[in-house]
């Protein structure tokens, strides 16, 4: 299938500083994809670029396979990390009027902000001034400003930051709700959680380059060590095994854990059969690294990157 | 285009429906006639009685001041010594008045004595009298009969006349000086006070950050076009209400003062001879009414054109580097430095154009007034002097091209600036930024 977005070599220079080197990117359509990388390393100048609020120096972006051009604008949904909305006019009133930029007939616009309005239970929040709600009612209103014209990209910056347990979730819930409708989910985050929990594919950028692409099975694939734990009801004798296990610790329920690297040429049935012999399984699997691990790993040891 | 119809929509109405905007409103035209009403006002309401004691050793003057509504002279005090010392104790009114001796020739020693320093109005008048009396009593001495010289009372008027392919027509310098630096003054604060309001609210939309979701819909350069047109009908809506609240107020106030005012104006020239205080007083009513026909000779469709023209674009020149500037700071302080350059050359324009008001046709104003950055004041303030078309047809040109080119300039700065935080910027920045 088509990606809903493509980029081609991408590159951005503001002066002397080159923010995007030769990105090549694309998003599935149906993905809830996760832009990772540090700070400054390239991934508002890349949002930027997508929203259209700045053209790249080089290289090309697609849209559903055509070039990007202002038609798609209504298409694309744009939570910014740094929220803002005008802080003296009424919550209604404003709502309408960037749904009306986004290219929306008023009456539409007009329909489709009361409905938000009941869904997410803010009725009364309508002749408000923004100025009058606080930070988390802002970001809310801020989510809907973003999907009001239910646009088939949604790019989301941070998108929990600032709310409360409760209310992360009502906007999660409405983010995989968006997701079924159909709509394409960009999250910009340094949350891990997030990406470990919601995404179904990523891109990690660092210093400008794109290091590392792919579906989140794919990279958790490439970044497996090969390590597997087990809880045996006995501690395990080391002396039958041809590998050391890495630890042991008392477990919950008076089982034993154990942790074993295989090495090259063993099978995780070769460790099963030995374990077999030495103790009771209570439950085996392979430790799978967190995308915490492999951020840190792909940033900060550059033989990990892609070539 | 249909988006920048919202944003203008967006703009003008959330400004318009401010509550200091209709304050604004309703204060101006009151300030406006204040100021050219409470002046008089105060000169009528303040007035306090003054009772003048007079000794007058010359022997010629008594009973020949004559008392009125402020002023009271009585001839039957104290000795000087014994009147001295009452008026010390009495309060500020309590004056007294020493004429010393003089056979009408020569100008006699005269002192005022009084607690506190008598007002300017008061020693003037009573030296009115005093030079009247002496006059009189000169013109007798030489044989002149001096209700004849009364009579002799010469008075010309030079009308102006301008010659124009349009043939002669009346002209009048003193009403073209009042409509041009009146014009040119409120271009000036016009300028100053929307181009300000282009700048802060460029300014709160880059610290709301909601410029970032704003430029995710339309071009930055739509949003400044669309921000500069919506402030500039809020503009032109205030103007409009203003000139007729203005209009209305004035018309109202005016007719009730000059209701109360004109009894007033004879008594207060009562201590002249009767003849003469007529006379001063259908001279000024001559005065007020050849004003409002040179007013009326001015030709007012063509001058409020002009003055719209000039008034938009000096506005649309100016408000782009005001969009500019505030797209490029965080914060008001930073703003400071940058508004310098904007904001001298049109003050400036104020200062030159009160020299340039008096010499309508020098080189000096030929030059302010087709500079762009100068030529909304200037010119507005030579248009009432009818300066050659083909001069009016150069300015208004080159004041296209200029905001033309400001915007454009503008722009380029603007684009960057929005999403520029958190760093101050210098001259040699913004420079850089022309060129991304």
């Amino acid at each position: 299938m088509l990606p809903i977005i493509e980029t081609r070599n991408l590159v951005k220079r503001y002066g002397d500083y080159t923010a995007l080197d030769k990105v090549s990117v694309s998003i599935p359509k149906g993905s809830i994809f996760g832009l990772l990388g540090p700070n400054g390393a390239g991934k508002t100048s890349l949002i930027r670029i997508l929203t259209q609020i700045t053209a790249p120096d080089e290289g090309q972006v697609f849209f559903n396979g055509e070039p990007l051009n202002p038609d798609h604008i209504s298409k694309i949904g744009y939570l910014p990390e740094e929220r803002g909305l005008y802080k003296k006019s009424k919550v209604g009133e404003q709502l309408l009027y960037l749904a009306q930029l986004k290219g929306m007939s008023k009456s539409e616009a007009l329909e489709k902000t009361k409905n938000w309005f009941i869904r997410l239970d803010i009725k009364d929040w309508w002749n408000k001034n923004l100025e009058e709600l606080s930070k988390g009612m802002a970001q809310k209103v801020q989510f809907v400003a973003t999907v009001l014209h239910e646009p088939e990209f949604i790019i989301l910056d941070e998108p929990f930051s600032g709310f409360d347990p409760v209310n992360s979730d009502v906007i999660r819930d409405e983010i995989l709700r968006l997701h079924q409708k159909g709509s394409t989910i960009l999250f910009s985050t340094h949350r891990m959680d997030t990406v470990e929990e919601l995404c179904t594919h990523l891109v990690l950028i660092d210093k400008s380059r794109k290091v590392l692409e792919g579906s989140t099975t794919e990279v958790r694939n490439r970044f497996k060590t090969n390590r597997f734990t087990v809880d045996t009801k006995d501690p395990i004798v080391f002396d039958h095994f041809p590998w050391q296990p890495a630890a042991i610790n008392e477990s919950h329920g008076g089982l034993f854990r154990s942790s074993f690297s295989l090495g090259e040429g063993h099978s995780p049935n070769e460790l099963i059969s030995d374990l077999i012999q030495n103790s009771e399984i209570h439950s085996f699997h392979e430790e799978m690294p967190s995308f915490h691990d492999i951020f840190i790993q792909v940033v900060t040891q550059p033989q990990f990157q892609n070539p | 285009m249909k988006k920048i119809f919202l944003i203008i929509e967006r703009e003008y109405l959330s400004r318009v429906k401010k509550k200091s905007f209709l304050i604004m409103t309703m204060v101006g035209p009151l300030l406006f006639a204040a100021i050219s009403i409470i002046p008089a006002w105060l000169a009528l309401k303040n007035k306090s009685q003054n009772v003048v004691t007079v000794i007058d050793q010359s022997g010629l003057f008594k009973g020949k001041l004559k008392s009125n509504e402020e002023t009271i002279f009585k001839f039957d005090g104290l000795a000087e010594e014994a009147e001295k010392s009452r008026i010390k104790s009495a309060d500020d009114h309590q004056m007294l008045l020493v004429i010393g001796q003089t056979d009408g020739k020569t100008n006699p020693d005269i002192r005022i004595f009084g607690s506190g320093n008598p007002s300017l109005d008061l020693i003037e008048s009573i030296e009115n009298q005093i030079d009247a009396e002496l006059k009189n009593t000169q013109l007798k001495q030489a044989g002149i009969d001096p209700a004849l010289v009364e009579k002799i009372n010469p008075k010309v008027e030079i009308n102006t006349t301008v010659l124009s392919d349009e043939g002669e027509k009346e002209g009048s310098s003193t009403a073209a000086t009042i409509v041009g630096f009146g014009g040119g003054f409120l271009i000036y604060i016009f300028i100053f006070l929307y181009g300000s309001q282009v700048m802060t609210g460029v300014m709160e939309e880059k610290t709301n950050r909601v410029v970032e979701i704003i430029i995710s819909s339309v071009k930055p350069f739509q949003l400044m076009l669309g921000k500069i047109s919506g402030v500039a009908l809020v503009g032109l809506t205030q103007f409009l209400l203003w000139a007729a609240l203005t209009y209305a107020l004035s018309t109202i106030a005016g007719t009730a003062l000059l209701k109360n005012q004109e009894p007033q104006k004879i008594t207060q020239t009562s201590g002249a001879p009767q003849d003469d205080a007529s006379a001063e007083g259908s001279k000024q009513k001559d005065n007020t009414g050849g004003l409002l026909k040179e007013l009326s000779s001015v030709n007012i469709p063509y001058i409020f054109f002009c003055f719209l023209f000039y008034f938009l674009g000096g506005y649309l020149l100016y408000s782009a580097l005001f969009a500019a500037v505030g797209a490029a700071v965080d914060n008001q302080q930073d703003a400071q430095q940058f508004m310098m350059p904007i904001t001298i050359p049109i003050i400036l324009a104020i200062i030159v154009g009160q020299f340039i008001i008096k010499d309508p046709n020098s080189n000096l104003a030929f030059w302010f007034s087709v500079i762009p950055f100068t030529s909304p004041i200037i010119m507005m303030m030579r248009i009432p002097f009818e300066p050659p078309v083909w001069q009016i047809v150069v300015s208004m040109v080159c004041l296209i091209a200029g905001f033309l080119g400001t915007t454009w300039l503008a722009g380029k700065i603007y684009r960057v600036g929005i999403l520029m935080y958190g760093k101050k910027v210098t001259y040699k920045e913004l420079w850089k930024w022309m060129w991304y």
